[in-house]
């Protein structure tokens, strides 16, 4: 059966019924089952619970939010007594004693959960190509990267092994991802997704990040997950704010490096020019300190790594250390020397200092625009292999995504348009903290200019 | 600019807790070093009478009521075994 | 040679919370089966993720402004990292830069800070194995710093034991040393100038009172004798034993340990506004140094009555109960501290009752048996005679008649001298 790419399709088949939840789940399992092993988007497949979850909305009457909806998540969401690997050797077994708050979220609102996903162990990557269980290709041509960290849950649902999934995004690693595969992703607003259950890589900048086929689809997976669960101190309930009829968006000046891709750039301006032909200005705006998003990102980040990973010591739970992949002990490693005395002022009160300006360019820029439009990654999906040798290459790959995590605000990354050789390219729009509903609305138009039509890759 | 040894490396080795081979080590100091110089470019900001900044929510006082709650409670009866520790805590 | 004795102390107090320090986990885990009080939050797991309890927090700002601390504006918690099998995170949630509680002091030893942080767990060292048990990790535990202010033995035992009080009658805390809810260390060092000499010695894992008094002692010997025979001593952290009654070292500290501290981003910082420090401070109960003094103006008993009886709490309530119903102070005092009486009756009221019990048996004074005795021998003359002319037993009817007059207070043996002494003189 040809599987419906949205929620709504979903709901609408099995109440009218079309097709049942288990016919879903017989589909997708045929799909993991035909290309997982090729493209290794799946690590632990969960078949048995697939179907009774499924069974029992078969005999519901499809009232909840994501009834019937099949969702798969990447291998850092703890879920109750199914292996949990972090895409890492150290807990290859693990399995843990409770779910995350997402999942319980995900799974109350009548998800059908269908398996754990691959990823740069840790989430410490940005293709695909970190994890201990091999690389994750991109469904679109596997002699790509689907990018990374959350490699497998962009590649299941560009290959529709499952409706949506579930990720995260701590310096781009939904974002990223989403514009390889030819999806809309979502890094929220920090504070608006309880982390309780998600591995912490980066305490202060980890994200729960969603893959969806439609922009909305995404509205409808944020308001399910979004909300105080009190376990995460740092989630707040806000109310859905008025969305504003007139937009005002802006491009930073500082986007356009050398570094930066033509096709991407061109993009970029097309971007641009829909956005105007709807009536929605679209200014120049000036983010100075854009340059050192890439630097403060690759102190503060291993910092926080390198304390949220020590309790991997073996004792417990999971594998001795000596099971860390190279890039775990090169971040834990640069962590704590960051950390160390002598250091932590020069390097990680500084970098502490200068996210405080990086923040201040973004109040200033709010002050006249509604939202930013910026690429995700300055070039479009490259080939495996390519960025491997240096490490400080792969970081570089982190410069507009960086940001959003920094500041802390929401950014919704956009499918755009297909590269030359075929790969998806796509872009996204940055808003004030909590404004990820003002994103929705911008994100909608932009597709319906467009004509965006959902696809698979296989 | 710091110019990293190799023993910092097996310094910063011990402090986080991971023993590295030899051929470990000459890996990674030539790539730390690099990173650290790359990150250190951030000196040239000035950020006289900035405040650091180490959470973006702006919340303070998220505190939690005290009373116990029994939902979250995982429990073994029984010790975690470990081989014998020999030295002292700090 | 003569050395100064340069001692700074650092007490640890668990406070009676019922929950841990950030996880809804019972705090009070004394006498549970191991791990049966945990959950994700205090053993570590992945995921996993703190929230402050906040009457944790209002418990330490209580203990500060009792002893005149400061109270930070705004408070933070850090990470303090460093590995061993008991702490679950490789981290300890703890405070550096903003404690809750800055300066302070208590019989005038100045006080650095207070700060709280969470505990590790408990690990039990056997042959070949160790074993570790979560309950105690993450509970709450607040921790004083006390400058290196004081210069001899006594001055310490003096301070931990009020301290102990001033804990006690906060009601932050049982403060027990056998039970760990209050664990004693002295940083310990002898100099020979004005200046702190560079090493300092840490005595830890001591439980009792005792064993610090006797371990400082020890201790200052050994430092002594070190240094009149040249040695040169190290930064080191040493322990007690009671068999051997010597310190023995634990670790050599050459440089202190890296704990990496950064802000705690998972904990949002903690602003006090100045109405609840208002509010605390108005809730602060009389604490023992003035319970003392008053004591002392009210009921003017001894200093050595007072503080039993403050030291206390719970029995110098009762004693000020009785107090209110009768104004017999050292008589209550007596029976309480010498005869326990308050074990035997709980009910203070039930004290004073005995004591009118007792009372009754309090005879009148000498004058006014004069006067009775006086009376009745006036109005038995014909007895008197009787008397006088050799019938003695008769002395028994005046004697009947006088502790009628006397309501049953005249002392027996006072009357019957009484009676026959006046009968000598005048009659």
């Amino acid at each position: 059966m040809k599987t419906p790419l949205t929620i709504k399709e979903t709901q609408e088949g099995l109440k009218a019924k079309k097709f049942s939840a288990v016919e879903l789940v017989d589909s997708y399992l045929a799909q993991i089952n035909k290309y997982n092993k090729e493209f290794n988007i799946f690590l632990t497949v969960t078949e048995e619970q697939a179907y009774k979850k499924a069974k029992e909305i078969d005999r519901s009457n499809f009232q909840s939010p994501l009834s019937g909806v099949v969702v798969s998540y990447k291998d850092i969401f703890l879920t109750k007594d199914v292996r949990t690997t972090a895409g890492s050797k150290i807990l290859e077994s693990y399995i843990p004693p409770y779910s995350a708050t997402s999942v319980n979220r995900i799974e109350a609102a009548g998800a059908i959960p269908i398996g754990k996903l691959n990823c740069d162990a840790f989430a410490h990557g940005s293709s695909g190509e970190n994890s201990d269980f091999g690389v994750t290709k991109n469904p679109w041509n596997k002699e790509y990267v689907t990018g990374g960290s959350s490699s497998g849950p962009a590649g299941a649902v560009s290959a529709n092994m499952s409706l949506v999934s579930l990720g995260s995004d701590t310096g781009g690693s939904t974002r990223q991802p989403a514009n390889f595969c030819n999806l809309v992703g979502l890094k929220p607003t920090y504070g608006a997704i309880s982390r309780y259950g998600v591995i912490a890589m980066s305490s202060s900048l980890d994200t729960v990040g969603t893959f969806t086929h439609t922009v909305g689809d995404m509205e409808i997976m944020y308001d399910v997950l979004r909300g105080e669960d009190g376990f995460d101190g740092n989630v707040k309930n806000f109310v859905k704010p008025e969305i504003k009829k007139r937009f005002k968006l802006g491009i930073a000046k500082e986007y356009f490096i050398d570094g930066l891709d033509a096709e991407v750039e061109k993009m970029i301006f097309e971007v641009k020019k829909t956005y105007e032909k709807m009536g929605i200005e679209v200014v120049e705006i000036s983010l100075p300190h854009t340059k050192y998003m890439v630097p403060v990102y690759y102190i503060i980040q291993p910092a926080e790594v390198s304390s949220n990973l020590g309790r991997f010591d073996g004792i417990r739970y999971g594998n001795n250390r000596n099971s860390f992949g190279e890039e775990a002990k090169r971040r834990i490693m640069l962590g704590s020397y960051i950390l160390s005395a002598g250091y932590y002022d020069e390097y990680y009160e500084k970098a502490m200092k200068v996210r405080t300006k990086i923040i201040n360019d973004f109040d200033e820029a709010f002050k006249t625009v509604d939202a930013i439009i910026s690429p995700v990654s300055p070039t479009p999906p490259f080939k495996l292999g390519e960025n491997t040798k240096d490490p400080l290459k792969m970081y570089l790959e982190d410069v507009y995504t960086t940001t959003a995590n920094l500041v802390g605000i929401p950014s919704l990354a956009l499918p755009s348009t297909f590269s030359t050789s075929g790969l998806p390219i796509g872009f996204q729009i940055m808003g004030p903290r909590f404004s990820e509903h003002a994103l929705f609305e911008l994100g909608r138009k932009y597709h319906q200019e467009i004509d965006y039509k959902p696809k698979i890759a296989l | 600019m710091a110019r990293l040894t190799k023993k910092d490396v097996i310094h910063v080795a011990e402090l986080s807790n991971l023993k590295l081979t030899d051929s470990e080590i000459k890996k990674f100091l030539p790539q730390l070093t690099k990173i650290i110089e790359f990150v250190g470019t951030l000196s040239e900001v000035d950020t006289v009478n900035i405040e650091p900044t180490s959470q973006t929510t702006g919340l303070t006082n998220v505190v939690r009521e005290d009373r116990v709650i029994s939902e979250n409670m995982l429990t073994q009866e029984d010790y975690f075994k470990v081989p014998a520790i020999l030295t002292e805590r700090t | 040679m003569i050395y100064q004795i340069i001692i700074g102390l650092e007490i640890h107090i668990e406070p009676n919370t019922k929950s841990k320090m950030f996880c809804g986990c019972q705090e009070d885990h004394f006498g549970a089966k191991p791990n049966t009080q945990t959950c994700p939050i205090c053993l570590g797991l992945p995921g996993a993720l703190p929230i402050a309890n906040s009457e944790a927090i209002k418990k330490t700002m209580q203990l500060g402004l009792a002893l005149g601390s400061n109270i930070s504006k705004i408070s933070k918690f850090y990470r303090k990292h460093y590995f061993y099998p008991d702490l679950a995170k490789s981290y300890q949630i703890s405070q550096k830069d903003n404690p809750f509680c800055i300066g302070g002091s208590l019989m005038g030893k100045k006080i650095n800070h207070i700060h709280l942080e969470e505990d590790a767990g408990k690990l039990i060292h056997s042959k070949d194995e160790s074993l570790i048990d979560f309950n105690r990790s993450g509970c709450a535990l607040i921790e004083m710093v006390t400058e290196p202010v004081f210069h001899d033995i006594s001055e310490v035992m003096s301070f931990v034991k009020e301290l102990q009080l001033v804990v006690r009658y906060l009601d932050i805390s049982n403060a027990d040393m056998e039970k760990g809810t209050m664990r004693l260390e002295a940083n310990i060092s002898l100099s020979t100038s004005e200046k702190l000499p560079n090493y300092k010695v840490e005595l830890k894992n001591i439980n009792s009172f005792k064993f610090l008094e006797k371990a400082i002692k020890t201790e200052i010997e050994r430092q002594t004798n070190a240094l009149n025979s040249g040695q040169k001593l190290a930064q080191e952290t040493r322990g007690y034993d009671e068999k051997t009654k010597t310190t023995f070292s634990q670790r050599t500290k050459a440089d202190s340990d890296d704990y990496r501290y950064f802000p705690e981003p998972d904990i949002t910082p903690i602003e006090i506004p100045g109405s609840m420090i208002l509010d605390l401070r108005s809730r602060i109960p009389e604490l023992p140094e003035q319970k003392r003094k008053r004591f002392a103006e009210k009921y003017k008993l001894s200093s050595d009555y007072i503080n039993i009886l403050v030291s206390d709490l719970e029995r110098a309530n009762y004693f000020e109960k009785a107090c209110s119903l009768s104004k017999e102070y050292k008589t209550i005092a007596n029976l309480i501290i010498n005869k326990n009486f308050d074990k035997e009756y709980p009910e203070p009221a039930g004290l004073v009752k005995k004591i009118y019990d007792l009372g009754s048996k309090m005879y009148e004074s000498a004058k006014v048996t004069k006067n009775a005795v006086e009376k009745v021998l006036i109005d038995n003359p014909d007895i008197v005679t009787s008397y006088k002319n050799g019938k003695g037993q008769v002395i028994g009817f005046l004697i009947g008649q006088v502790q009628k007059k006397l309501k049953g207070k005249g002392n027996p043996k006072l009357v019957n001298d009484k009676i026959v002494e006046l009968i000598r003189k005048n009659f």
